[in-house]
């Protein structure tokens, strides 16, 4: 292993960690103001101009507050589980191509930490990994509400994993590749995915609000009926590592809807960048907008859902590309 | 105040919610799903919420810097007015008040001063008991003891909101002629006048 090669990657893993760590405060801040738009209201006004600094103020509140670990809990796994949450959505991060290949001095940077030929498999199976995150810290809480909130996201990532990886798995089959930079040179000559399996990208999709736990899907974690789940006894930056992961989470996924379906960044040019970043951002976008507008589901809907309309769906859209490829 | 004064809810734009009725058997639920998904319900919601954000009108109002009006029956710290043609205070001391009081909270002391009249030696209100339920500006025959519209108060003990002193009228208010009536209950309605009638003398 090359030098240059080993400083690159360091320096690429620092970044993302410090881009998206940076992302998930300044995504609060759009969730907040968005929120708050779609519900007339103004959201954050007072810190800084527009509020922007409450991003910063929330930062030094998480940071300072003291950690506390009640007495009832098991504590080794309750102090692990957030640290669970943000390793594993930082990790997903690690087979993301977050834009083309570019030259800096000459040097060529590729900004993808590691072009693994299972990409998408590692990405999906190190987010699912994540749920370790809320099912060992609601475990371990000692609290009803907490152990509820592990039982549900146990039933829930479970169930949307088959859904996740049935949806997923029409596209690998026409890519014939798990490499995220597989898939995007594959819609550059064969047009966006989106077009040939519009079934398996909104079953991926619907399948994304599960996997973060975001609003239709959001009852790990519902404040109306068991306060934060997971989250009740913890305080502090553990809380705060729970947060981070959330956020991280959504990011990452929606990196990971475009370069799968719509394209990814195309060609590599400039301009197919920033396509990628706009096609982030609308998703990170619509994870917002679903919040302000669309009610929560019951626990045994959801398992409804996935378990007699999305997972035969998505049966049956790998069967028919299977029969399409084959003929 | 029309608006507050217009009762009469069913011309305002209100009208019943047509709900269907819930399906009772699973061909029914089956059909219902097949609609709702096909009929794209969500995306209604989507587009309310996202029509509200272009249309980017903001109901919140920035409290310390903008205030509501608030209402003229709104019942906060008393206030004691005084009477335009002396400036002395209204409260003839006849212990009404006092009388209504369900929390028994006002207490007042009357003598004879030195020109035979009845005078209020003491007059308090023990706001920690207080449940500012209006009772007794509205049983007060001068309009003396009312409720004013200060709502920002803020005290370790709601006993130091306010004192006598502090509910009176400002004497400068008063000779700029700045005295506000109370116009909650127990108040005189703006048409009093025209329904008045003469006492009847004879029989």
């Amino acid at each position: 292993m090359d030098n240059a090669y080993l400083i690159e990657t360091v320096i690429k893993v620092v970044v993302i960690l410090l881009v998206f760590s940076a992302l998930a405060g300044i995504g609060t801040y759009f969730e907040r103001k968005i929120l708050a738009f779609m519900q007339r209201r103004l959201g954050p006004m007072n810190v800084g101009p527009f509020g922007l600094l409450q991003v910063g103020a929330d930062g030094i509140k998480l940071f300072t507050k003291e950690d506390i670990i009640p007495s009832g809990v098991v504590a080794p796994i309750f102090k692990i589980a957030p640290v669970i949450t943000a390793a594993t959505a930082f990790m997903a991060a690690a087979a993301i191509p977050f834009l083309p290949s570019f030259t800096v001095f000459g040097y060529e940077v590729h900004p993808i930490v590691a072009d693994i030929d299972i990409g998408i498999l590692y990405v999906l199976g190190v987010m699912a990994i994540g749920l370790f995150g809320p099912l060992l810290g609601g475990m371990a809480s000692a609290n009803k509400f907490a152990l509820l909130s592990a039982a549900r996201a146990a039933a829930v990532f479970i169930s949307y994993e088959v859904v996740t990886g049935l949806a997923a798995l029409a596209p690998i089959m026409l890519v014939g590749s798990l490499s995220l930079i597989d898939f995007n040179n594959y819609q550059i000559e064969n047009g966006w995915l989106v077009w040939s399996q519009p079934l398996a990208f909104i079953l991926f999709w619907i399948a994304a609000f599960a996997e973060t736990g975001r609003t239709p899907f959001h009852l790990i974690a519902n404040d109306h009926e068991i306060i934060d789940g997971f989250g009740t006894e913890y305080s502090g930056m553990r809380w705060g590592l729970f947060f981070i992961g959330e956020y991280a989470n959504m990011f990452f996924i929606s990196f990971v809807i475009p370069i799968i379906f719509l394209g990814g960044f195309g060609d590599g040019s400039v301009l197919g960048a920033f396509a990628l970043l706009g096609k982030m951002a609308f998703f990170f976008f619509f994870f917002l907008w679903t919040r302000a507008a669309w009610p929560d589901v019951r626990p045994d809907q959801l398992m409804w859902l996935c378990w007699k309309v999305l997972m035969p769906l998505a049966v049956i859209n790998v069967v028919i590309t299977g029969f399409v490829m084959m003929f | 105040m029309e608006q507050f004064n217009n009762r009469n809810v069913a011309d305002n734009g209100y009208y019943m919610v047509d709900i269907e009725d819930y399906p009772t058997d699973g061909w029914g639920q089956f059909k219902r799903i097949v609609k709702r998904t096909f009929r794209i319900e969500l995306f209604v919601g989507l587009w309310v919420v996202m029509r509200e954000m272009i249309k980017f009108d903001i109901h919140t109002i920035s409290y310390p810097e903008e205030k509501m009006p608030i209402g003229p029956r709104y019942r906060a710290i008393h206030e004691m007015k005084r009477l335009w043609e002396s400036d002395a205070e209204r409260c003839i001391g006849c212990g009404l008040c006092e009388k209504i009081c369900i929390s028994d909270c006002i207490r007042m002391d009357t003598s004879i001063d030195e020109d035979s009249r009845k005078e209020v030696s003491s007059y308090t209100i023990n706001l920690g008991r207080c449940i500012f339920c209006g009772y007794c500006a509205e049983v007060c025959p001068e309009l003396a003891i009312t409720h004013g519209g200060e709502y920002e108060n803020a005290s370790d003990q709601r006993e130091h909101f306010i004192d006598y002193a502090g509910m009176l009228t400002p004497i400068d208010v008063m000779k700029a002629n700045a005295q506000k009536e109370f116009e909650g209950f127990g108040a005189i309605t703006p048409h009093e006048d025209e329904r008045v009638k003469t006492t009847p003398l004879a029989y």
